[in-house]
């Protein structure tokens, strides 16, 4: 059994993992990093969009191996002690949330999407981009609004 | 209104921890010395099983244990029910074919649940799995809704002869075929309401427990009714009795419907964890639900509507096959009937209404509420057909409506509904107005100059929601009554503990029922803790569906609350040595009229429970609890307007304008209520556009199962919404509050197709409208004009 190690939110983590244990998973199970999820089997959802290198990444489609020295972010190393990441206040400030369970993969997608894209982004641009992750809950529409008012609060 | 008071837009309790990865999620719980479950499940639509070899499998590394239906027949556990009954026309009962847990002689659709292999990983526990033998004799599979009944189609269960579950109608055949005699005008349609997967984006997951100390069953489960679950699992598949079994259901991800029902895994990882006394996870994949969730809508319907030559409505008649699936899930077989047929009358003053409807089984995953129920394919046949006749009358959509709105009230309608109240003039004209409906013929050419046509559409919807009155559910045959129920707890320091039946699994009820109370209690919403989802905490509660929450469990609080002011009032009076009468509770304080004398509802708690001066015969403590049970449904109704432009060139539809005005009655917090409409809407547009589950004819293979499949809408397919409220006070329940979670669900789908129809130029357009679709149907109309 491989032994990977990385660094998770800053701090350095290690464990040993089958060779095809999804960086997911080593998240999930090895770690008990609950807040990234798993909502489908076809890296369609996106529920399990983390940072690895300081860009998005689906941690479905990731073999943990492969992230070996990487340093990666989840929902959880967001916030920077009390305070929350603009994107995480933006998405509480705009409703754009219901269930929570996809939510951990917007924000994460949103903050990358920020970080290509710029800090104002226009509501065709958010909406094509987001076509990589599915919410059931809210159509969208506040999701959008999250997104925009979090990049545009990432430049402050 | 205060910042947190009724009516203002407070932002959610419960997002700090969803927005900081701190949810907890039945999945992202850890049980000590918990095995993992993988089900067997059947890759055949129709198959008898000739037998099972499960010996590998229990010879593999890791596995634990391994059951098969002989095991869970011989154990004595009872199969999954259908607790609503439908009379068939003749009154007799409908047939009802056993659905065992675990399949026993026979699977009967694709994900058919075969086995049960238990391993001390997950890993271990698919890999036994691959190992079963099942001897499967294939036989031919019955997939299609309006062939189901075929003499030719193969019989499903012996129970249902024919494969009928009922033959049901409602409503006066002679009076509607008087009205058709007298009438001017008919207008026919025939629409399919196609079948949907609910896809709540948490995938459904159970761990069942067993303390073999106490004999107590624990089972967390991804349920929108906990206490319901424990009594089916209880009392009708006999697993344990009620108060040895706890039902958890935490944070959830979505249910739609979809979660409401008791399915076979739950109920085996709680039965088998008592059989090996140690937890059972069991998680499903995507691939799984697309599978086995139970799926929506799937309707096959004539319908025609009889009119004057004013357009005045005389009489409706409606004929639909509704499938139901392989067996009869939960709430299913009320689906198609009172929760369809009793809406037929839409916002219309119908003099005559007559429905039939023909529930099937077929070899397809069973079939049941998913969000609407019923009233999304009730509306759809209604707002289609009268957009249709409106067209074919050259009259103004807007128009035909108007002249047939229900506008006294109450109204009976032809189909046993008592609409209370409402305004649904009000609601179109603000909607107009936000449309710009006199400049569409502006933007018409517009489009037209490009290339595009343009199209608009009307859904004038009305809902019945707040299930329901008990009495009146168990005399149309529910197994159960519709009430829900709180308990105020109110704490010696003041602070206050909410317990409902409701659960919330994304409706934002920690916020919304904190508002609530702490308004009427005038304390700090943050002195408000809501507890839900658990029954060893909370008083029995029928749960969340059928956007109940508000206008049911809210009501609950509302009695639960006037019973603490009552019994705090007079002991305010006791304290201040003031009659009754003058006491005056304001903002959190009972004061004595006229003097400055008043004591701070913390103050009162307190001396509840310190006790030592209570009035004669009073008791100590301050805890209210009620049961709420509604005089009548809520009518939520309203008007969305849809405006779509398509591109005849690659039949991509584009939604360009979105209105959708909706009168929900009272509204305690907006913002969460238009998050509730914007969700509804996407769901209703999916349908219209995008979704569609699909089984191969031939085999039954579900063609569609998995996202890359089966199209969930994204953020690229849907416009920002433009929302307008009007309201009407519910005079049905204290609160005055409708419901609000179906509504753009059931409102949508017909105003897109309305649209898209009306853009094309054609009476109809299947479900879901894609580009291939709507290609074809540009290719056939432009070939028939041309013929």
């Amino acid at each position: 059994m491989p032994t990977v190690s990385m660094t998770v939110n800053g701090k350095s983590v290690s464990g040993d993992v089958s060779a095809n244990t999804l960086l997911v998973d080593f998240l999930r199970e090895t770690l008990g990093m609950t807040g990234t999820h798993v909502g489908c089997d076809t890296s369609q959802c996106g529920a399990c969009v983390v940072h690895v290198e300081g860009k998005a990444a689906k941690s479905c489609t990731r073999l943990a191996v492969q992230c070996e020295g990487a340093a990666v972010t989840t929902i959880e190393g967001l916030a920077s002690g009390g305070d929350l990441h603009p994107m995480q206040e933006a998405f509480r400030d705009n409703h754009g949330l219901q269930c929570g369970f996809c939510t951990p993969g917007m924000i994460m997608a949103g903050v990358d999407l920020a970080n290509r894209r710029g800090n104002k982004l226009d509501e065709d641009t958010i909406r094509n981009e987001l076509d990589g992750n599915i919410c059931r809950c809210t159509g969208y529409h506040n999701i959008v609004k999250a997104i925009a008012a979090g990049a545009a609060a990432m430049d402050k | 209104m205060t910042e947190t008071g009724i009516g203002a837009p407070v932002r959610r309790t419960e997002d700090k921890r969803f927005i900081t990865g701190k949810g907890r999620y039945t999945d992202d719980i850890n049980v000590p010395h918990q095995t993992y479950a993988s089900f067997v499940l059947s890759p055949h639509a129709h198959a008898t099983i000739n037998g099972i070899d499960t010996k590998a499998a229990e010879a593999a590394p890791g596995i634990v244990a391994v059951f098969t239906g002989k095991d869970v027949a011989e154990a004595g556990i009872g199969g999954l029910i259908c607790g609503w009954m439908i009379h068939n026309k003749d009154g007799s009962e409908m047939a009802s074919g056993a659905h065992p847990a675990l399949a026993n002689d026979k699977v009967r659709y694709v994900g058919d649940h075969v086995a049960m292999v238990i391993g001390e990983t997950l890993e271990q526990a698919r890999a036994g799995a691959e190992l079963i033998e099942v001897d499967y004799g294939v036989l031919d599979a019955n997939v299609e809704t309006g062939k189901a009944k075929d003499k030719s189609a193969p019989q499903i269960h012996d129970a249902a002869p024919g494969n009928a579950v009922y033959e049901w109608a409602i409503g006066d055949e002679a009076a509607v075929d008087a009205a058709f005699e007298a009438a001017d005008h008919v207008t026919s349609l025939d629409i399919v309401n196609n079948r949907l997967v609910p896809n709540a984006m948490e995938p459904r997951a159970a761990i069942g427990d067993f303390d073999a100390g106490t004999g107590d069953f624990t089972l967390h489960t991804t349920s929108q009714n906990p206490h319901v679950a424990r009594l089916i699992l209880s009392a009708f598949i006999g697993l344990a009795p009620e108060n040895k079994l706890r039902v958890i259901a935490p944070d959830v991800g979505g249910g739609f419907g979809s979660k409401i029902f008791v399915y076979a895994e739950e109920t085996l990882c709680v039965w088998a964890a008592g059989k090996i006394e140690r937890p059972i996870k069991w998680t499903s994949s995507r691939a799984d639900a697309f599978l086995n969730d139970a799926h929506g809508r799937d309707h096959e319907t004539r319908a025609e509507l009889a009119l004057d030559k004013n357009g005045k409505m005389l009489g409706l008649r409606v004929k639909t096959v509704a499938n139901l699936g392989a067996y009869l899930s939960t709430f299913s077989s009320s689906v198609p009937t009172y929760l369809y047929a009793t809406l037929l009358s839409g916002q219309y003053n119908l003099p005559a209404i007559f429905c039939e409807v023909d529930a099937v089984y077929t070899n397809t995953a069973p079939v049941d509420a998913y969000r609407g129920a019923g009233r999304p394919e009730a509306c759809y046949v209604i707002e289609r057909i009268v957009e249709t006749a409106a067209r074919e009358l050259n009259l103004d959509p807007v128009e035909l409506r108007r002249r047939n709105f229900v506008a006294e009230f109450p109204h009976e309608t032809p189909v046993i509904m008592t609409y209370d109240i409402g305004d649904f003039g009000a609601s179109l004209d603000k909607a107009l107005d936000l449309a710009d409906y006199d400049g569409f013929g502006k933007r018409k050419a517009a489009s037209e100059a490009n290339g595009k046509l343009r199209g608009i559409g009307f859904s004038t919807y009305i809902e019945a929601c707040g299930i329901a009155p008990s009495a009146a559910v168990g005399s149309l045959g529910a197994g159960v009554g519709l009430w829900e129920s709180a308990e105020i707890r109110v704490n010696p320091t003041g602070n206050v503990e909410v317990l409902t039946g409701s659960h919330s699994h994304g409706q934002g009820h920690e916020t919304t029922f904190a508002q609530f109370t702490a308004d009427r209690l005038g304390i700090p919403m943050d002195q408000v803790s809501i507890v839900h989802g658990d029954t060893d905490k909370v008083q029995f509660g029928m749960g969340t569906y059928g956007s109940r929450s508000g206008a049911v469990g809210m009501s609950a609080m509302s009695n639960a609350i006037d019973k603490v002011i009552a019994k705090a009032t007079k002991l305010a009076a006791h304290l201040m040595e003031a009659s009754e009468g003058d006491i005056v509770f304001e903002n959190g304080s009972f004061s004595v009229k006229g003097t400055d004398k008043s004591l701070a509802f913390g103050e009162v708690s307190l001396a509840a429970y310190v006790a030592h001066n209570m009035p004669e015969g009073m008791e100590p403590g301050l805890k209210e609890g009620a049961f709420f049970d509604p005089a009548n449904f809520t009518f939520p109704a309203g008007c969305h307007i849809c405006e779509v432009e398509i591109d005849p060139e690659t039949g991509t539809t584009e939604i360009a304008n979105w209105v959708a005005v909706d009168d929900f009655g009272t509204i305690i917090n907006p913002m969460i209520v238009e998050g509730q409409v914007h969700g509804g809407i996407a769901q209703g547009v999916g349908q219209a556009l995008v979704e569609g589950a699909v089984y191969d004819k031939e085999s039954g293979q579900l063609l569609t199962g998995s996202f890359m499949d089966y199209c969930m809408p994204r953020a690229d397919n849907l416009p920002s919404f433009k929302l307008g409220f009007t309201e009407t006070v519910c005079p049905s329940n204290p609160v005055g509050v409708k419901g609000c979670g179906e509504a753009g669900a059931i409102a949508s789908p017909a105003a897109v197709m309305n649209a898209v129809t009306d853009a094309l130029g054609v009476k109809d357009v299947p479900m879901p409208a894609s580009p291939a679709t709507v290609w074809q149907a540009i290719q056939s109309s432009t070939k028939q004009a041309a013929e």
